[in-house]
């Protein structure tokens, strides 16, 4: 066994954050959790904020002490964070969002503090058109490769030649289900929602988040994804309001209550789909036939962020090909760049979940920036939540 | 005998000097009023007559289209309307026999452990505790227990049953405490001369403690459902977030399809809505007590 830098550290408040929701997703006991993350323990932690235990200094570039990041639950290796800390002494503040509707509206509020944050690929252009995203600094990028990129997931963070975002993964929505109480194989959206109205009645999930509930509603129907047709619409609210009193929850946060068994069936993002299914192999992950989202999430940094050097040596390190590798691995969801694809082990790579057949692919749509400011969709959400 | 001009002139010295003082000690108060009371008000009176710009948030305007807008959300008022009350009567119900018992009935020396056990809870965050019931009515909680002794597949976080509950936990001190001083404060002899006139036990409940004890009830009502006029965060969490109310449909608003003007016309509207209940719940509980006023607002 290797011995890390990090062995005989006290735990970090990104680790132990981690170990809190693992213990919350079940995949550790109690007294392992404890055992991790005891008294003694939080008490060094602590020493070490106060400044009483030393970190190591970034020698070129006055980066300062702390910075915060904007991303989605579950969705880094909290490792990656404090191997970083380790290099640069720049501790990072980790905030999770349920939607990119949020972050959109912290970020149009103003003051958000972030220096680095992940949106997903359809709003990159709403962002720019109100002049919140910096127009990156590539020179600061090394470890970036554009050539290395899959063009088909990269394309929306450059317009008109500029660069506004480099991408993180990308991935797929669908819906994951626990085969042990839903029997019945499922392969579409279709299904999905008749299932949520008979054999899944009071155990399904959908998203707190209008572009995916909506949009595999219009699904059901074979329209698009991202329909702003009134007519077509009308239909996916009549479906929507139809299957509401059957449902458990309407919530992104899924995980929990997968893990729990209270849940049977969600809508589900790739990477999550991959965790629950390494966690609990039973519970399998579904790509509705009829179509539905891929999407891939960008890094970016906003224009008033208070760190920007921070900002941009983390986002050059998470570039590096080495560490992405292993946010690939705690994460699950696919990479976009050639030169991690390469490092990546062979079984995560032939991992349908996480890299699904062509032809399950080809009728994915990526969302269209109009579903995130229009009125229309907005209100729908409302009135299915309040029906 | 008239009053001399230094005398006159002093008393007015004296006068200002008191008023001053009295300027000096509301100052800090009124500050904080201004600043995060007031101004805020007046910010969202402002974009509540604004529009929604093209991608989101706000643009000056002049219009009352948002308030016009207001039956949008008729569905997420309604449940409202009718939570704040019912779980403030489910509080009440679950508050009183324990404030009696405080009051009236437990040993003086347990009486203020007893009591510091009620408030303890809350010094740990209303969003801590929800969690914990989350995970108390969640799978791996009581129905895991019910599971060992053979019933199967209960279902209980996620129910209305669960809002429920989260609300009379979550804000059962803010009753209890209002009642117990209600009571405490009960001149023990009343109860004595209405036995002694031959008033059955339940009488003299009804007709001295109860009703003495009206204006502690109706001060941990108020507060109750103010609160609940704005809860969001237990029928997010225990309801699964399928049950919308105003709170929901604001947070929405605000964070979700960024429709900042709407937003604040519901959040004005929600304003005049509490006061209004307020000074109905006022109006009751001075009728009910007699004299006794009970002032919030």
């Amino acid at each position: 066994m290797s011995k890390s830098y990090r062995d005989g550290l006290p735990i970090s408040p990104e680790k132990f954050v981690d170990q809190l929701m693992r213990l919350k997703r079940g995949s550790i006991g109690r007294r392992e959790f404890l055992g991790l993350t005891g008294l003694g323990v939080a008490t060094a932690v602590m020493a070490r904020e106060l400044g009483i235990m030393p970190t190591p200094a970034y020698a070129a570039e006055n980066l300062g002490d702390r910075m915060s990041i904007a991303t989605w639950p579950n969705y880094h290796d909290p490792a990656t964070f404090e191997s970083f800390k380790a290099e640069t002494g720049v501790a990072v503040e980790v905030n999770v969002f349920g939607s990119n509707e949020e972050m959109l509206a912290k970020l149009q509020a103003g003051a958000s503090g972030w220096s680095l944050f992940v949106p997903t690929n359809y709003t990159i252009s709403t962002y720019k058109k109100l002049g919140i995203i910096e127009a990156l600094d590539m020179a600061k990028l090394a470890n970036f490769d554009g050539t290395q990129e899959d063009p088909r997931f990269t394309s929306e963070g450059t317009i008109d030649g500029v660069t506004y975002a480099v991408p993180k993964n990308w991935g797929t929505t669908g819906f994951s289900i626990n085969t042990k109480k839903l029997t019945k194989p499922m392969t579409s959206w279709k299904e999905f929602w008749d299932t949520a109205m008979a054999e899944g009645d009071g155990r399904t999930m959908v998203h707190d988040y209008q572009l995916t509930t909506i949009g595999n509603a219009l699904k059901y129907y074979g329209y698009s994804f991202n329909s702003l047709k009134p007519d077509e619409l009308a239909k996916a609210e009549e479906l929507l309001l139809k299957v509401k009193p059957h449902l458990f929850a309407v919530s992104s946060d899924y995980q929990p209550s997968m893990r729990a068994g209270d849940a049977w069936m969600t809508m589900c993002w790739t990477n999550d789909g991959a965790q629950l299914n390494r966690g609990i192999p039973e519970i399998a992950y579904v790509l509705g036939k009829e179509g539905g989202e891929i999407w891939t999430d960008f890094y970016a940094i906003p224009k008033d962020a208070p760190n920007k050097p921070a900002g941009y040596a983390l986002l050059n390190y998470l570039m590096n090909p080495k560490v992405a590798v292993k946010e690939h691995l705690a994460n699950g969801a696919p990479s976009t760049d050639a030169r991690v694809n390469a490092l990546l082990p062979k079984e995560v790579l032939d991992n349908p979940i996480l890299y699904p057949a062509a032809d399950l692919l080809t009728p994915l749509e990526f969302g269209a920036a109009a579903t995130l400011t229009d009125p229309g969709r907005a209100e729908l959400m409302a009135r299915f939540k309040s029906a | 005998m008239s009053v001399g001009p230094e005398a006159a002139f002093s008393m007015r010295g004296n006068l200002l000097r008191k008023n001053l003082l009295t300027a000096l000690l509301l100052a800090p108060a009124t500050l904080w009023l201004v600043v995060f009371l007031v101004l805020p008000f007046v910010a969202i009176a402002i974009f509540s007559v604004g529009e929604r710009a093209p991608e989101g948030g706000y643009q000056a305007a002049f219009t009352l289209a948002q308030y016009a807008n207001l039956p949008a959300r008729a569905t997420a008022f309604w449940n409202t309307m009718v939570l704040a009350p019912v779980g403030a009567l489910a509080c009440l119900l679950v508050a009183y026999p324990v404030a009696y018992y405080l009051a009236l009935k437990a040993p003086e020396r347990w009486r203020l452990i007893l009591l510091a056990l009620v408030v303890i809870p809350f010094w740990t965050s209303l969003l801590m505790r929800t969690y914990a019931w989350m995970y108390v009515l969640g799978g791996r909680g009581i129905p895991a227990l019910l599971a060992l002794v053979g019933i199967e597949d209960v279902r209980l976080i996620n129910t209305p049953g669960a809002v429920l509950l989260g609300i009379v936990y979550g804000y059962l001190p803010l009753m209890i405490l209002p009642i117990y001083v209600s009571l405490e404060r009960l001149d023990r002899r009343l109860l004595e001369a209405s036995a002694d006139l031959g008033a059955t036990p339940l009488s003299t409940f009804l007709g001295v403690t109860l009703r003495l004890s009206l204006p502690g009830v109706m001060t941990g009502f108020s507060l109750v459902m103010i609160l609940l006029l704005g809860e969001y965060l237990i029928p997010t969490l225990l309801g699964g977030g399928k049950v919308f109310f105003i709170g929901n449909a604001l947070v929405d608003l605000f964070l979700q399809s960024r429709n900042w003007p709407f937003g604040s016309a519901i959040a004005i509207t929600l304003v005049l809505v509490s006061v209004v209940v307020l000074i109905a719940a006022n109006r009751i509980s001075t009728r009910l007590s007699g004299a006794r006023r009970v002032d919030l607002i």
